[in-house]
């Protein structure tokens, strides 16, 4: 074991963390929202978007990410949709991710009681204000802890991106380790870095779910 | 240039999806074998045995499974074993699994009332005894669901192995697509494949879950 090389690559590490943590961000956020829409359009939608979104949760959540991923950016462009690394990485996740997500936010939205439906329209609230003031906060209440799992296991999963080239940790370890023939030695310290990140991200989602949303999380 | 028909292609993935089989499975019984003994040490009376188990499933839980595989991939050697992709595969997801079944089940052991503990003692079984007629038969009943949906976890994670080069479906399909240039088709059909392996399993954990919830 020998870690001389670590100093100098200090910059590369936290360089390849930055754009993982920017890659959990852009995939939280736009997972998140198409979830709500998902979840919102599997209950109230025209009966070939319910079948169409539920045929495309058993896909998403029966195939490998990896191969989702090498599908997205090696297959697309044979259509004549082509990507750049990055954003081929952030689409992968955020379908991957709302996969999930679309069934974490409809037993959110299952266990609002209707009497709050039937309270808002009776106060004269137009039915998208209904789900958007009522219906989803609390929901999203109920369903912070889950979210908050599946937000970490999205992170941990993010690894995988580096097979497309995206500059994220696990990249930027596999160079080091060509670099300075350490192996074991670098993914030990960027498995160690992985974990203070996910340790790191489970605090800030529950104190900020906590001061954002009052939701019970421990 | 060798010319590759859709037969061939097919029949090259389903040879090689045998591979991604086979490893789930080894993996599958090794991490229950494994997630047997860490269950014993999480569930323990003893404070450090449940501190210990406790922190090898959150290290397990908290970082990425393709960095677990390249650790043990290149460690392994560093001990002095010579080590095939295959022994790293197996080895690294026997023990991610062993994390994940330990803590499915030890939530089977908590969730049982603890009168089960009681009864069992005041007929006078000792401790291995509850454990093995009473308490792990009911809690391994009550986590049948999550068992299931964890094998389809599992058998997605294989996947990964390829890229510490062990020759299953996704690696197969890399080698195929460099040869046919024909990403859309080949990544569809391995999609297609792995579907065909999963649904099944998460249709039968749902029936499970529905049963449980019924009772």
């Amino acid at each position: 074991m020998a870690f001389g090389w670590l100093p100098g690559a200090v910059g590369d590490i936290a360089h390849g963390a930055a754009t993982t943590i920017l890659l959990i961000a852009v995939t939280t956020l736009a997972g998140t929202l198409l979830s709500i829409l998902g979840a919102a359009g599997r209950r109230n939608g025209p009966a070939l978007l319910r079948r169409a979104i539920a045929w495309y949760v058993e896909v998403m959540r029966n195939t490998p990410f990896l191969v989702q991923l090498f599908f997205i950016f090696f297959g697309l462009p044979s259509l004549g949709i082509r990507l750049d690394p990055i954003l081929a990485a952030m689409l992968a996740m955020t379908l991957n991710m709302a996969a999930y997500t679309i069934e974490i936010v409809g037993a959110g939205l299952d266990a609002v009681p209707h009497g709050q439906t039937e309270a808002a329209l009776a106060l004269g609230l137009r039915p998208r204000q209904v789900f958007i003031k009522i219906v989803l906060p609390q929901a999203l209440k109920i369903i912070y802890p889950a979210l908050t799992s599946q937000i970490v296991i999205m992170m941990l999963e993010s690894a995988v991106v580096s097979q497309i080239a995206v500059r994220e940790l696990t990249y930027e370890a596999d160079m080091l380790q060509a670099r300075t023939f350490r192996s074991f030695e670098t993914y030990f310290v960027v498995t160690l870095v992985y974990l203070l990140m996910s340790m790191a991200l489970r605090r800030l989602l529950v104190t900020g779910g906590r001061r954002a949303l009052g939701a019970g999380v421990s | 240039m060798i010319e590759f028909t859709l037969w061939d292609i097919i029949r090259n993935l389903l040879l090689a999806a045998r591979w991604t089989v086979l490893l789930s499975l080894a993996a599958f019984i090794g991490g229950a074998l494994v997630g047997m003994a860490v269950l014993f040490f999480r569930i323990s009376e003893n404070k450090w045995s449940r501190r210990l188990a406790s922190g090898y499933i959150a290290l397990f839980q908290g970082t990425p499974l393709l960095m677990q595989l390249f650790l043990m991939f290149f460690g392994l050697p560093m001990l002095g074993l010579r080590i095939e992709p295959w022994t790293a595969a197996v080895l690294g997801l026997t023990f991610f699994a062993s994390a994940y079944l330990a803590e499915i089940w030890r939530s089977g052991v908590d969730a049982l009332p603890l009168g089960q503990w009681d009864a069992g003692a005041s007929l006078g079984l000792h401790y291995l005894q509850e454990l093995r007629l009473i308490i792990l038969p009911q809690a391994f009943a009550i986590t049948r669901a999550p068992t299931v949906g964890f094998l389809v976890q599992l058998i997605k994670s294989t996947a990964l192995t390829s890229i510490i080069g062990f020759e299953e479906l996704v690696r197969t399909s890399n080698a195929i697509n460099n040869a046919t240039f024909e990403p859309f088709k080949v990544y569809g059909l391995v999609a297609l494949i792995f579907f065909l392996m999963c649904f099944p399993l998460t249709q039968y954990a749902r029936r499970l879950e529905q049963r449980a919830a019924r009772h």
